[in-house]
């Protein structure tokens, strides 16, 4: 008697467990397919014939395949070229000097002996709390530092985030103190001991934190779009994007008049086309790098 | 004398802090006495301080027009249903993952959801076109060959907080998934055993053990949610909306007119009533949160 209620309770346990299994793997599928079928629709896009986007619509896989845009985008390189030039330029340059601050600040914030950490935590974080607002900062980027139309603007104020601070902070935070103490036993100063101890021991963190600012700067269209004016002639590869898929006139300035006329340029398909290349570096870099984020934000959620 | 000593023996950790104290100073402190523009009638070409001082007109005006109160509520609203709608799918998903038995099938999948999150919004814009436009859309096309009407989406407010959620979704949830799967990854393996060895299957697991063990995550992360709660996305609304006015009755949030009042219709001073407005609560609210927080987890509180 008692054997066989076992044996069914057993039988139960299995068939329950089989239900979520198979509905865990339906549901991943799924959200998989959903997670990536966007991406494939704006590259089988670009890849479409403009003809064909106006009788069917856009497609996954082309009904009339084509390379159309991409031939118009590279009878002009000019403007892609430039775009890339100063989109790796500053994301560069921002990442390296980012991180450098974000570190040097992250490591002297979480050594227990340093009498003002506390102190210029407190004065890091409150800017996360208040800001002065969009206008006054504005005003002061253009009429005070006179930084319209000049890549500064962009780059600036993206280097240093409290957030990143307090995640660099907190990786710091995990070394063995032993570490500081030993360079300290052996006579190196502070920033001998920051950069020949504690620097190589952070490899992880500055890998993560790096590529949150590499991200950032790669992805940039807002500071771009609040102080670069048409007369900028490179843009930053998604504030391009950003004017070919707003304005038909970008285009125009961009591809048009000595490339082709205004009416026979394939809009849809260009705007498929230049998301295609100003992401697509993004996403082929992604699958060798996306463990370190993974990483960051397991850190980062817990708070200290 | 012995605090300058301390002071004097910690000067190079002083200095290595000084770039980031230099940078904060001048990109967020420095314009912080330039809030005063949200109290006067504003001239470019004479400048924040020289511009004539009006009091409290321009909020007068935002509150009685109403429309503080719509960007409020559109603010507020949005964010409530990202955040509540957010982590109970993040927590399924992380649930579902936890479930997964293969390894690399677990990697795979939470990569591709992850993916999304570091693509720019003017890219998850133009992917939301490819999907919607009611000429040649994906979605519109695929409606359509079912035999049904395609609503015109880009000049229906109604359908957007929908479309904005989903977005939102696409775009959130593999990141925000990550810290319930590790809180997941955290819960003691042997209680799991014992669980299994007392006959609980695989829906009492989930009931009984996982949701219990990521309560405290799941508090915790919804009460910081909160504290944001009058901040909103200024990025995803500006792209997939942009001027398009037909859809700013559910879709204006303070963000967005903030920086349309300023770009578009130069008008800094109402710009920046607003934008003081919504900093002012934006403190009273992450502060109160915090003093919530320091109460039930003085662990997790941020100051």
């Amino acid at each position: 008697m008692v054997r066989m209620r076992q044996k069914s309770n057993k039988v139960r346990l299995e068939l329950s467990d089989m239900l979520i299994r198979g509905f865990t793997y339906a549901a991943m599928t799924f959200a998989s397919i959903v997670g990536v079928v966007p991406f494939l629709l704006v590259l089988g896009s670009s890849l479409s014939s403009e003809e064909s986007i106006r009788r069917t619509g856009f497609a996954l896989i082309p009904s009339d395949f084509s390379t159309q845009a991409y031939e118009i985008i590279l009878k002009a390189p000019d403007t892609l070229i430039g775009s890339y030039v100063v989109t790796i330029g500053i994301t560069a340059i921002g990442t390296a000097i980012g991180l450098l601050i974000t570190a040097m600040t992250g490591y002297a914030l979480s050594r227990r002996d340093f009498p003002l950490r506390n102190a210029i935590s407190f004065y890091i974080y409150f800017t996360s709390l208040f800001s002065a607002g969009l206008v006054p900062f504005y005003l002061m980027m253009v009429q005070t530092y006179h930084l319209r139309d000049s890549y500064l603007a962009i780059l600036l104020p993206l280097l240093v985030s409290p957030w990143l601070i307090i995640l660099m902070k907190n990786f710091a935070k995990a070394l063995p103190h032993e570490v500081t103490e030993s360079g300290k036993i052996d006579g190196a100063g502070d920033f001998q001991i920051f950069t020949r101890l504690i620097l190589p021991m952070l490899t992880p963190a500055l890998a993560t934190i790096g590529l949150f600012l590499a991200i950032g700067y790669w992805n940039e269209w807002y500071y771009s779009s609040l102080f670069l004016s048409s007369s900028v002639k490179y843009r930053p590869l998604q504030y391009e994007l950003y004017q070919v898929t707003n304005k038909i006139e970008a285009i125009k300035n961009s591809y048009a008049g000595a490339v082709v006329r205004l009416a026979d340029l394939p809009g849809e398909t260009l705007k498929m086309a230049t998301a295609v290349i100003a992401t697509g570096p993004i996403i082929l870099v992604y699958p060798f790098v996306q463990k370190y984020f993974v990483a960051g934000i397991t850190v980062g959620a817990v708070k200290g | 004398m012995s605090k300058i000593r301390r002071l004097l023996a910690c000067k190079t950790l002083i200095l290595m802090c000084l770039p980031a104290i230099a940078f904060f100073f001048f990109f967020s402190y420095a314009p912080m006495p330039g809030a005063y523009v949200a109290f006067t009638k504003f001239n470019y070409n004479d400048g924040i301080f020289a511009s004539k001082f009006i009091g409290f007109d321009n909020f007068k005006f935002l509150f009685q027009s109403g429309q503080l109160g719509i960007l409020l509520r559109n603010t507020v609203l949005y964010n409530l249903g990202f955040i509540l709608i957010g982590n109970v799918v993040q927590m399924a998903v992380a649930i579902l993952l936890s479930e997964i038995m293969s390894k690399r099938f677990r990697k795979v999948s939470q990569s591709i959801m992850f993916l999304p999150y570091f693509i720019s919004d003017v890219l998850v814009a133009l992917i939301v076109y490819n999907l919607l436009n009611y000429d040649f859309g994906f979605i519109s096309n695929l409606v359509r060959s079912f035999g049904f009407e395609m609503p015109k989406i880009y000049s229906n407010a109604k359908a957007w907080p929908v479309v904005i959620i989903l977005v939102h979704l696409w775009k959130s949830t593999g990141y925000g998934s990550v810290v319930y799967f590790a809180a997941i990854m955290g819960i003691d393996a042997e209680m799991i055993e014992a669980a299994k060895v007392d006959g609980a299957n695989g829906f009492r697991r989930i009931i009984h053990i996982m949701l219990p063990c990521l309560k405290p995550t799941f508090i915790i992360l919804l009460l910081f949610s909160l504290g944001g709660i009058v901040r909103g996305n200024f990025s995803l609304f500006y792209n997939l909306v942009g001027l398009n006015s037909m859809l700013y009755t559910t879709t204006d949030i303070i963000e967005t007119f903030v920086y349309r009042s300023m770009m578009n219709n130069f008008n800094f001073s109402q710009s920046s009533a607003v934008g003081l407005f919504q900093s002012v609560v934006g403190f009273v609210i992450v502060v109160s949160v915090n003093q919530i927080v320091k109460k039930i987890e003085p662990d997790n509180a941020l100051f």
